[in-house]
């Protein structure tokens, strides 16, 4: 097992560092300059050059690769172009808030998500298991944005339950708590949930498809007796591996939702990096949410392998 | 080599199998298909239907509920949402469909060259690809446009080039288990040259599940743009797909405004239309195969 495990880490490391070539080939390398970009249209030819000379463009790509790598790495990805603050402190002020986003997420719709799965794969076919398929169909084939409106027009606008911005900078008590966080998180849910029900359904029916579970219902075992005692601990793999697939749609979904509930997160700081094409800002978020998505996708491999006797015992 | 697939399946006419199959599609199946029909009727005839001038200014207030002049309300400038979003469906349905061709297709030629070819040319594409596909969607596209800016032409190539991956994975699997298929090995007995192997015996038995994945990256890829148009960085002004339409018109959401609302339920009217197409000939197709 040790060597699937090891195997698999080295090949994200490969594919984190091919991705790093990957986004600073194309936002950096290709384009034209940002030296004439920051100076605009009226400055001097020899302003772009010292300016050239102090962003370090005067060099060759590879070189100014390995030094923007080497940056990374020890965390210092440079300076914002846009304000001249390192990016390292623009991203630590934002990062907290994104976490916290996403964990109170996970935390909610886990639960909800698996509660749901597990119950439609044990009455599948049945009015409330189609009900359920064609609601998280729908909610995974519509945009996000359709999701966050719809909330916003339902507890904001109709039932003034909930205000429509948010801002983390003022929380005191559980109440405000709830009122700041109630509705990016209700919409990442929906999305997430959607993804994670249909995934789990999916794992556990592939469980109950087995011959051994045709032989717990044949020696008489209830129904929820075979789920419990026999499919789901053979299918906590497969839901698990569901559950890390799912979570990293959140990087997918927080960056529309940072967005329309302007949330001072790091999805959001990354946009207003591409309006402003603020290149090391974009470069770093870029592979910060990479770096994010592919820990994930790694995390659900690993469930798979560990929850596996047969890959375990290897 | 360009000439090795000269015919691609989403340009041949359907199979008899398939002309039978949507015959007796399941009335979910028929409701998509319907809903598909009448997107790409609107991406063709959408501004001649379109009831007024889309640029045009027609209402003195704005964000109007909806009124029997107005079906969908008006906009944060008081023009005519109908109009606009029917004129809007052609960048909405046609640039998705535009990369979705070259995705698909790219990745159906790709995945067929490298099963028929194998060894290394395969290991390298392959490899190459996987790469690709470990940048999550958003992200890429997100990193292209801050270095390309959103011309149409650019998201066109940057939609095509995320989906590639996943079309080209699909298309190569089926094509390496076709090829190893004991009708494919007597072809090759026959000396059948490669290209007629591709064209006769690999590229008829790939369609169905080709097409389906077609369907599923046409959604992804709307999704995608209309997800960028949203924030920003799609389709730019004068110009506007039903994401831009959104984003336009959010100011009208504490209003409540159908402006807001009517742009993003198209987009799902139009995403949920194909996924139900999908879903439904996929049993179908089963069913067709066994009894051929």
């Amino acid at each position: 097992m040790a060597r699937l495990i090891s195997a698999r880490l080295a090949f994200a490391l490969v594919s984190l560092l091919l991705i790093s070539a990957v986004v600073f080939g194309v936002t950096a390398l290709l384009p034209g300059d940002a030296a004439q970009e920051l100076l605009g249209q009226a400055a001097t030819p020899e302003a772009v050059k010292s300016l050239r000379a102090s962003l370090g463009l005067d060099q060759p790509g590879w070189l100014r690769y390995l030094h923007w790598l080497g940056g990374l790495l020890s965390g210092d990805p440079g300076r914002s172009l846009a304000n001249n603050v390192p990016v390292a402190s623009l991203i630590g002020s934002r990062l907290p808030n994104s976490l916290l986003l996403a964990a109170v997420t996970a935390g909610v719709s886990v639960p909800i998500a698996l509660t749901i799965g597990i119950t439609a794969a044990m009455w599948r076919g049945s009015v409330y298991d189609r009900l359920v398929s064609l609601l998280t169909l729908s909610l995974v084939s519509v945009p996000e944005f359709l999701v966050a409106t719809a909330a916003v027009l339902v507890f904001a606008v109709h039932l003034h339950w909930l205000s429509a911005l948010s801002y983390v900078n003022t929380i005191d008590g559980i109440g405000q708590f709830l009122r700041v966080f109630a509705m990016p998180v209700l919409t990442l849910c929906c999305v997430i949930v959607a993804q994670m029900v249909r995934m789990t359904r999916a794992a556990v029916i592939d469980q109950l498809r087995a011959p051994y579970i045709e032989i717990a219902v044949l020696k008489g075992a209830s129904a929820i007796r075979v789920v419990w005692s026999h499919a789901l601990p053979n299918a906590i793999g497969p839901i698990a591996n569901a559950v890390a697939l799912s979570l990293s749609y959140l990087l997918g979904g927080v960056i529309i939702v940072e967005t329309i509930f302007n949330y001072p997160g790091v999805a959001k700081l990354m946009i207003d990096g591409v309006a402003g094409r603020d290149m090391p800002v974009v470069q770093a978020c870029a592979m910060m949410f990479c770096a994010g998505y592919l820990l994930l996708v790694l995390v659900a491999d690993l469930l798979a392998i560990v929850s596996n006797p047969r890959l375990r015992h290897r | 080599m360009s000439d090795l697939l000269t015919s691609e399946p989403e340009a041949a006419p359907p199979s008899p199998a398939i002309r039978r199959a949507k015959r007796r599609l399941p009335l979910l199946g028929r409701v998509g298909a319907v809903i598909v029909a009448f997107w790409l009727l609107m991406a063709v005839f959408g501004q001649a239907v379109a009831p007024y001038e889309v640029g045009k200014v027609v209402d003195m207030d704005v964000f109007t509920p909806i009124t029997a002049a107005f079906p969908l309300g008006t906009d944060y400038l008081g023009r005519d949402m109908l109009s606009r979003i029917l004129v809007g469906t052609r960048y909405t349905v046609g640039v998705a469909l535009l990369a979705t061709l070259l995705a698909s297709g790219g990745g159906l030629l790709l995945g067929t060259c490298a099963a028929v070819w194998g060894g290394w040319i395969d290991a390298v594409i392959s490899r190459l690809l996987d790469t690709l596909v470990s940048i999550p969607s958003k992200m890429f596209a997100l990193v292209i446009v801050a270095a390309f800016g959103s011309a149409v032409p650019v998201l066109v190539a940057m939609a095509a080039f995320i989906y590639l991956p996943g079309a080209y994975r699909i298309a190569r699997v089926l094509a390496v288990d076709l090829n190893a298929m004991d009708f494919v090995l007597v072809a090759r007995a026959r000396g059948e040259k490669t290209r007629y192997i591709v064209r006769e015996e690999l590229l008829p038995n790939m369609t169905g599940p080709v097409l389906a994945d077609f369907g599923l990256r046409f959604v992804f890829i709307v999704l995608l743009l209309s997800g960028l148009s949203f924030l920003g960085f799609g389709i730019q002004p004068p110009q506007a797909d039903w994401g831009s339409l959104v984003r336009e018109n959010i100011g009208g959401l504490p209003e409540g405004a159908p402006a807001v609302l009517m742009p993003a339920l198209a987009i799902a009217t139009l995403t949920i239309g194909v996924n139900l197409l999908i879903d439904n000939l996929g049993g179908l197709r089963r069913r067709t195969g066994r009894t051929e």
